[in-house]
């Protein structure tokens, strides 16, 4: 099976449009969430991780002329300019082309272009554009890509997903290299169902922390360019070394109450990319700060022999970025491996789980080849995957 | 050939399949809710969580029913079942339900019952703790019924060893449009019983194709 390499990437936040802008941020200790007061999102101000809006659309309109698109800012929705801006910089900083038969196209999203179904924007756009396959369309028309977006909706494991599914296809040869992206937008749709389960913290986010007391929500873009054009142990890129899903069967809107699921999909990644716990560098968790997202987290790392590997989530400094997650903290997964840094749980003070899980609470340098990034989500879903690092 | 489907089953307005053959017929309907309960009766399943299910979470729901009357799921290590679904118009069914309820800021009210089900793969949620399967899940969207793309996707699963058998499928539901068809996909050696050696259809495109072509 070939290797298959992280040859680029993108992250666009609250942070940052770029991944060295995203990264500066976190070392710095910088927090994306900020109390919001905004009355298409919702009635009351709430503590929101939102990209600027004024970059967003400078940069848009660069990106507009650089392609030579003949049509206005109005043309493409909030989502798809994000993720338009996460392409086009991560397949800009590499030479390959990206229109041939050979480049598989994966778009991770919950919940698309859902700000279309508000009134205020019935005559901008036809409806066939709340569509997710229309949306993907769209956005992969825009690069000239050749095959059909792959589109993954699964919840808050979306982006982990897309990342695998592009990781699998590749290895067996199916396709030569891969644009993996993920985005979702804040709406009054996503903000208000997330509030009526009273699962949104009155204050940013704190996860793993005694007083945690509910998730932050954010959006923004991420984006891999993975590729096989690479041979192993040739240079210092990442690699992906193994991904697993599993389900809890329990409930549709709670976490499994012993971690076990997504403690084999930890041991199950961990089995396809031929490491054992001792190699596990970091783990960049979930991290959503609910109550029981991050217990159930706890007993999972315990239940896979993880308590020794460093933990920390980054939904303390751009929020719970829904089915961009996946893909925006594993480029910052992966940067941080690159970089040899842990980095600080950002909200994090006093352990509040009940397995004795190492929070990271300072940033610290520290060698290591390996990392795993996981998340679980609604309809009981839970993923992992490893990256690697050949030369350490 | 290196997988089968073993059994297979399709809803659409009026009527259901099994295997081929027709399991439940009622032309009297007129929407998705009158159609159904009494299809789900019929059943006699005598599990009341149904009837919280969103519409999309019924359809899949029932349709996964109608395979695993015939597949006895204790056979296998369930963290190693795996559930690949696909569908057109995600959750928009239930969308437009929680955008309705928070259209108008007079008449303010979001429900968690609807909201945690504007997400298509909550259905493959609500199928595993019926059979408690625990193994590999992922929901596809696609414009129109692809067998490429759910072929591909099962097909990785068995090359890469992460299942052991997979239901796989495509479940869409919008107001009053429906349509519904899920396989059951297993290596050739173990899905030989007396009640479907005559059946066993080979895994691919092509029999994906006709299936579907068939409802």
């Amino acid at each position: 099976m070939r290797p298959v390499y992280i040859a680029s990437d993108n992250i666009i936040t609250s942070l940052g449009a770029s991944t060295f802008a995203n990264m500066e941020a976190l070392k710095a200790g910088q927090i994306g969430i900020r109390m919001t007061s905004d009355l298409n999102l919702f009635p009351s101000p709430l503590p929101l991780s939102l990209v600027d809006s004024e970059l967003l659309e400078e940069q848009f309109l660069y990106i507009l002329k650089y392609y030579k698109k003949n049509v206005g800012l109005t043309a493409y929705t909030r989502l798809e300019k994000l993720l338009i801006i996460s392409i086009h910089d991560a397949i800009s900083q590499i030479s390959q082309n990206f229109n041939d038969p050979g480049t598989l196209f994966v778009l991770s999203t919950t919940k698309g272009n859902i700000d279309l179904l508000e009134g205020r924007y019935k005559t901008q756009f036809q409806h066939r554009r709340i569509y997710l396959w229309e949306m993907a369309k769209t956005v992969g028309d825009f690069f000239g890509f050749a095959n059909t977006p792959l589109i993954i909706s699964n919840a808050c494991i979306s982006g982990i997903m897309a990342l695998m599914t592009a990781f699998r296809y590749l290895r067996m040869g199916m396709y030569d290299q891969a644009v993996v992206s993920g985005g979702d937008i804040l709406s009054e749709f996503v903000i208000s169902g997330f509030q009526s389960f009273q699962s949104i913290s009155s204050t940013p986010c704190r996860p793993y922390d005694i007083g945690r007391d509910g998730l932050s929500l954010g959006e923004g873009a991420g984006t891999m360019v993975l590729t096989t054009g690479i041979e192993k142990n040739s240079g210092s890129l990442v690699r992906i070394g193994g991904a697993a899903t599993s389900n809890d069967a329990n409930h549709i809107s709670g976490p499994s109450r012993t971690g076990e699921e997504l403690g084999f999909a930890f041991t199950d990644a961990m089995k396809e990319a031929a490491l054992s716990p001792g190699d596990i560098g970091f783990i960049n968790a979930h991290g959503t700060a609910t109550p029981f997202n991050d217990e159930m987290e706890s007993k999972a790392i315990g239940e896979a022999g993880l308590l020794e590997s460093p933990v920390n989530s980054f939904k303390g400094y751009w929020g719970h970025t829904l089915g961009a997650a996946g893909l925006i903290e594993s480029v910052a997964s992966v940067h941080a491996l690159q970089d040899q840094m842990l980095i600080r749980s950002a909200g994090f003070e006093s352990l509040g789980v009940s397995e004795h899980i190492r929070v990271i609470a300072a940033n610290e340098k520290k060698k290591m080849s390996s990392c795993l990034k996981s998340a679980s989500g609604f309809g009981g879903c839970n993923a992992a995957i490893i990256f690697e690092k050949d030369n350490v | 050939m290196n997988q089968v489907i073993s059994a297979y089953s399709g809803i659409k307005p009026g009527q259901a399949w099994v295997n081929g053959g027709i399991e439940y017929r009622d032309e009297n309907f007129i929407t998705f809710a009158e159609f159904i309960k009494p299809f789900f009766k019929r059943l006699n399943l005598g599990y009341p969580k149904f009837y919280k299910m969103d519409p999309l979470s019924k359809l899949g729901f029932i349709a996964s029913e109608l395979i695993f009357k015939h597949i006895d799921l204790d056979l296998y290590d369930k963290k190693r079942v795996g559930i690949v679904l696909a569908n057109s118009s995600s959750s928009l069914d239930s969308d437009l339900v929680h955008q309705e309820s928070i259209n108008n800021r007079s008449h303010y009210f979001p429900s968690p019952s609807v909201f945690v089900y504007t997400l298509p793969n909550i259905m493959i949620g609500e199928i595993c703790i019926r059979h408690q399967l625990k193994g590999e899940n992922a929901f596809l969207i696609s414009e129109k019924f692809e067998s490429s793309l759910l072929f591909n996707f099962v097909n990785e699963l068995f090359l890469n060893n992460r299942v052991d058998v997979c239901l796989t499928g495509w479940v869409d539901l919008l107001k009053e449009q429906f349509e519904a068809l899920m396989m059951f996909v297993e290596p050739t050696g173990l899905a030989i019983t007396e009640e479907n050696s005559g059946m066993l259809l080979p895994f691919s495109e092509e029999t994906m194709d006709d299936l579907y072509k068939k409802m």
